[in-house]
């Protein structure tokens, strides 16, 4: 069942070979196993099992919805979900139970996919770590990897070998960590910033950030409206293919969405890349950057070389400025959207009840995290008369020469663009923590958040592992709409690089400890 | 005493007259149950996304073509941040940067003395017109200290009217806002009505000296009627203008009309002045919309507002409506005016000229003096009158054919006011009030008169 959604997991649920009440069962149980990571905010296991329930019958009566029927899958908790709580990782919606369904997914529903949970995100999506959400950090599963474990040097034997685990990168890292672990096989994330390839790369899956306006933000929590698009992880780039020919397409509750009419793919087998032209932008040697990860990137541009791809270096000369670029404009978003949370209609409500006024003040103070609110005060000092034109307008000017970079370089012929996801592996989150998350996410967001800015679809794909036995993510960024494209040279790509299966060691919820079976299920 | 020069901008609040909402599906209706209107998006849950309605930016299209406005082919959304308990977002979506429509003009009369005989047209400029949300209602109870909160009309669509300072007194304020009423009307993009709060008027008022610069200007809000308006204007005036001639200052500050006290008072301070942030609102594309010209072959008629098909489609706006009733029948403007100000009062009147053969020339004062002055001195209106225009036209007719006295006709409609189901050729008879035209009947009739005076005729 590595080979995914497409091949396998679908064909044998068609047979017969595994009933979807059997998978989802798996699924939730290697959660409970897999808890320490806590990937899951909320498992919905009543529903997920009646779910199941309703695909089997439809597989007994020869009618799958789709591809995705009986498919065990996972949502980030920043998309309304109808009776399971939408929390967004923060106070200010602990207990939220929206009347609503994201279109992203009802879709899935549609197609008769079943929602185990919701995963643990960076509260309200910011952050690059997963580590600033009130129900705690997540877990990078590789922590928990044979391949980790055998490179690691023990400190000292006092030292808990807990106290080594690394962060799964963020913000989407309960989705990246949960595709990651096998209890689901594919999961929503968000990506603004880079939230969804980040932890794609740390977590050794596939995570896709789709074209702006390919895609339905209805009943996504927005972080910056103008950036945020849903995001698909998975472990292969065929399933990435299948989730997003299910949601794509106009939605008439989202006015950001194109109206074209989108028509799913199949990925072909691509074999002759010598009519492709790979771009290296030669900005993306960021300071920071690890040598691993720069041997990697000249590894795989060789081997796109090789093959008989043209590979060219490339300029985007105003990448740099994106970072202060995004600071700005995202917090003037995030400023806007926020002003929503005052606990008059939904939410926590605090119970200071003088005016008002106080019990807005106290309602967002006890609500809201420190990075939440030093966001909206950043955010609203932007937005001020007397700074508008300085910071907002000048910002929104750096995004359309940003952009304007892309568009000159797909211009001159190249098709796609080859990057590094993440500046190194992930970090263990003693250390991660060392700094605080607006310098952790201005370090972690260069090599993503320009793909935002200029709304372009882009893909991590699991490369290699590092020293430390970790993964170690490569990006393609594609041209707007050009989804097709972009995901069959991955696809080529991951075939060339045959990343390896995480050796995941874990105590089984009913069954012991127990070590990976190649040929079991998710193992 | 150097004279004074007032200076009056109206700032108007004109809700669409649609189904749902302008950016919401959920439905508009005046007086429902609390909350009873409310969608997901107009209680502000995260997650969901305005939807422009097509029906808003059609009425205001139109509103914008009949004051004579550009209409902005490409406009934008903005937020206006600020919190406040009717305000779930913590910002309106409204037209901040660039409105559906500029630079406009209304017409609209006077007139010169009481009476309506003299009548002069002045204009305002309209600066522009915008579209954004309405907020919902917030009463605030005292006793128990706290707010209750109706989002009903959270998300109505609003077309905000700019007028210029153009206007120097209340009684122009009046005519204007009347004149617009009346075209919003017409047009059915907003019912317009006052009382309902579908028309709220807010008037900047400022004074100073011919020659010298605009004095500071206070804004005027809480006014509920057009009479109101007028005496607001006036009083805001006057209350400046004696506070300047006594050496004080005019602070730029919001006040509120009182009704019963009939004068304005200062409202309570916002806490200096609001920083509003505006931002662009990322969920909407800008607004485009075409006319013959722009409009691409491939685009579905029913996806796009096309301008020129719209112009094509408006009705006879009042002033049209005023001077075709004045050709036609060959009436003075003043009383033009007067039948369109009163609702159904120009219906009525053209169904009694269809049904006489008075001429409208002398219906009109029937309709006007007699008619009209009764229905205000009982406060009914055109539509609550118990003289039918079938009743009135069967009166006049009897006058026409001089079967009765003009002082006969009076005493008849006097009596037909009663409502009492009978006809004017009924009381006619009941009273005894027919002319007598026979030269014969005459004569007996005059003969018996002086047989029974004898005494004073031969003095």
């Amino acid at each position: 069942l590595k080979g995914g959604l497409r091949f396998q997991v679908s064909a044998a649920l068609k047979e017969g070979h595994v009933t979807p009440t059997e998978l989802c069962q798996r699924c939730l149980s290697l959660i409970k196993s897999t808890k320490f990571l806590n990937a899951y905010i909320t498992v919905a296991e009543e529903t997920a099992l009646k779910q199941a329930e309703e695909s089997e019958k439809r597989y007994r009566r020869g009618q799958p919805l789709s591809v995705l029927d009986g498919i065990p899958i996972a949502v980030k908790d920043n998309f309304n979900t109808v009776g399971i709580e939408t929390t967004c990782a923060s106070n200010m919606l602990k207990g939220y139970i929206s009347p609503y369904n994201a279109t992203v997914v009802q879709k899935l529903l549609d197609q008769g996919a079943v929602l185990l949970g919701k995963t643990n995100l960076d509260e309200f999506a910011m952050g690059s770590g997963s580590t600033d959400g009130v129900f705690g950090p997540v877990r990078n599963p590789w922590s928990y990897s044979r391949q980790y474990k055998e490179k690691s040097v023990p400190k000292s034997h006092s030292e808990d070998e807990e106290s080594n685990w690394v962060i799964t990168g963020g913000s989407s890292g309960g989705s990246a960590a949960a595709v990651s672990s096998f209890t689901c096989f594919a999961a929503l994330g968000s990506d603004t910033g880079g939230s969804t390839r980040n932890p794609a790369a740390h977590c050794g899956v596939v995570g896709l950030k789709p074209t702006y306006g390919l895609i339905s933000r209805h009943g996504l929590i927005p972080l910056v409206n103008s950036m945020d698009v849903p995001g698909i992880l998975t472990r292969c780039v065929d399933d990435s293919a299948v989730v997003l020919g299910s949601l794509a397409g106009h939605d008439p509750k989202d006015s950001t969405t194109i109206q074209d009419n989108f028509k799913p793919f199949e990925l072909p087998n691509l074999t002759d890349v010598s009519k492709i032209s790979i771009g290296i932008p030669k900005e993306y040697h960021a300071p920071g950057l690890s040598s691993e990860i720069l041997a990697l990137w000249s590894k795989a541009a060789d081997l796109f070389k090789n093959a008989g791809a043209k590979v060219i270096e490339v300029s985007l000369p105003h990448t740099r400025y994106s970072i202060v670029c995004y600071h700005v404009l995202c917090t003037a978003e995030v400023a806007s959207n926020m002003a929503r949370f005052d606990g008059l209609e939904y939410g926590h409500r605090s119970d200071m009840n003088k005016s008002t006024e106080s019990m807005y003040a106290a309602t967002r103070r006890e609500g809201f995290n420190d990075v939440v609110r030093g966001r909206i005060l950043s955010g609203n000092y932007f937005l001020l008369k007397q700074n508008y034109e300085n910071y907002f307008i000048k910002a929104q000017k750096v995004r359309r020469l940003i952009a304007n970079d892309f568009v000159k370089v797909f211009g001159s012929g190249v098709d796609i663009l080859l990057t590094p996801t993440t500046l190194s592996d992930a970090m263990p989150y003693m250390e991660f923590i060392k700094e605080d998350n607006r310098t952790r996410s201005a370090q972690d967001d260069i090599l993503t958040q320009a793909a935002n800015m200029a709304g372009l679809p882009a893909i991590n794909v699991p490369t290699g592992l590092s020293e430390r036995g970790l993964p170690l993510g490569l990006q393609f960024i594609g041209q707007s709409f050009q989804e097709k494209q972009l995901l069959t040279v991955a696809k080529w790509f991951e075939k060339q690089v045959k990343f390896p299966v995480i050796q995941l060691e874990v105590k089984r919820h009913d069954h012991g400890a127990f070590q990976h079976q190649k040929s079991v299920s998710f193992s | 005493l150097a004279p004074w020069v007032p200076v009056v901008g109206l700032e108007i609040h004109a809700q669409i007259s649609s189904n749902s909402k302008l950016f919401s599906g959920s439905q508009v209706q005046f007086a429902a149950p609390p909350n009873s209107l409310v969608s997901f998006f107009d209680a502000s849950l995260p997650g969901t996304l305005p939807v422009l309605n097509r029906r808003c930016v059609e009425a205001a299209v139109m509103t914008g073509l009949a004051l004579n406005c550009s209409i902005n082919k490409k406009s934008l959304f903005d937020r206006k941040h600020y919190f406040y308990a009717d305000l779930p977002a913590g910002y309106q979506i409204t037209q901040q940067r660039v409105p559906i429509a500029v630079n406009g003009s209304l017409s609209y009369s006077l007139c010169i003395d009481n009476k309506m005989s003299q009548m002069v047209t002045k204009t305002v400029r309209i600066k522009q017109i915008q579209l954004e949300q309405d907020s919902g209602k917030s009463l605030h109870d005292d006793t128990r200290s706290q707010t209750l909160v109706d989002l009903n009309r959270a998300g109505v669509g609003l077309m905000e009217v700019v007028m210029e300072p153009d206007m120097c007194c209340g009684e122009e304020a009046a005519a204007a806002v009347r004149e617009l009423q009346l075209i919003l009307q017409t047009l059915g993009s907003s019912q317009a009505v006052m009382a309902e709060g579908q028309l709220r008027v807010d008037a900047n008022v400022s004074v100073h000296h011919p020659g010298e610069p605009y004095g500071v200007r206070t804004e005027v809000k809480n006014i509920n009627s057009i009479r109101f308006l007028a005496k607001a204007v006036d009083y805001e005036i006057q209350r400046q203008i004696e506070e300047l001639e006594n050496g004080g200052t005019i602070l730029n500050e919001t006040r509120a009309f009182d009704s019963k006290l009939g004068c304005t008072v200062p409202m309570r301070d916002k806490e200096g002045k609001q920083d509003y942030r505006f931002m662009p609102e990322p969920n909407l594309p800008p607004l485009i919309l075409y006319d013959a010209k722009s409009l691409p072959a491939n685009l579905n008629h029913q996806q796009v507002v096309n301008i020129d098909w719209i112009h094509e489609r408006l009705p006879d706006l009042p002033s049209v409506k005023r001077a075709k009733l004045v050709e036609q029948y060959g009436i003075l403007p003043e009383h033009s005016f007067t039948l369109l100000n009163e609702d159904g009062l120009t219906e009525f009147f053209e169904n009694v000229v269809k049904q006489t053969q008075m001429k409208p020339k002398k219906v009109i004062g029937w309709i006007l003096k007699d008619l009209l002055s009764y229905l205000k001195q009982h406060s009914l209106t055109v539509k609550e009158s118990p003289v039918s225009s079938f009743l009135l036209a069967d009166l006049l007719n009897l006058l026409e054919k001089k079967e009765i006295s003009s002082t006969a006709a009076k005493q008849v409609l006097a009596e037909l006011w009663k409502g009492e189901g009978k006809t004017p050729l009924e009381i006619v008879k009941e009273k005894k009030l027919e002319l007598i035209q026979d030269q014969k009947e005459l004569e007996q009739i005059c003969q018996a008169v002086i047989d029974g005076q004898e005494n004073e005729v031969i003095t």
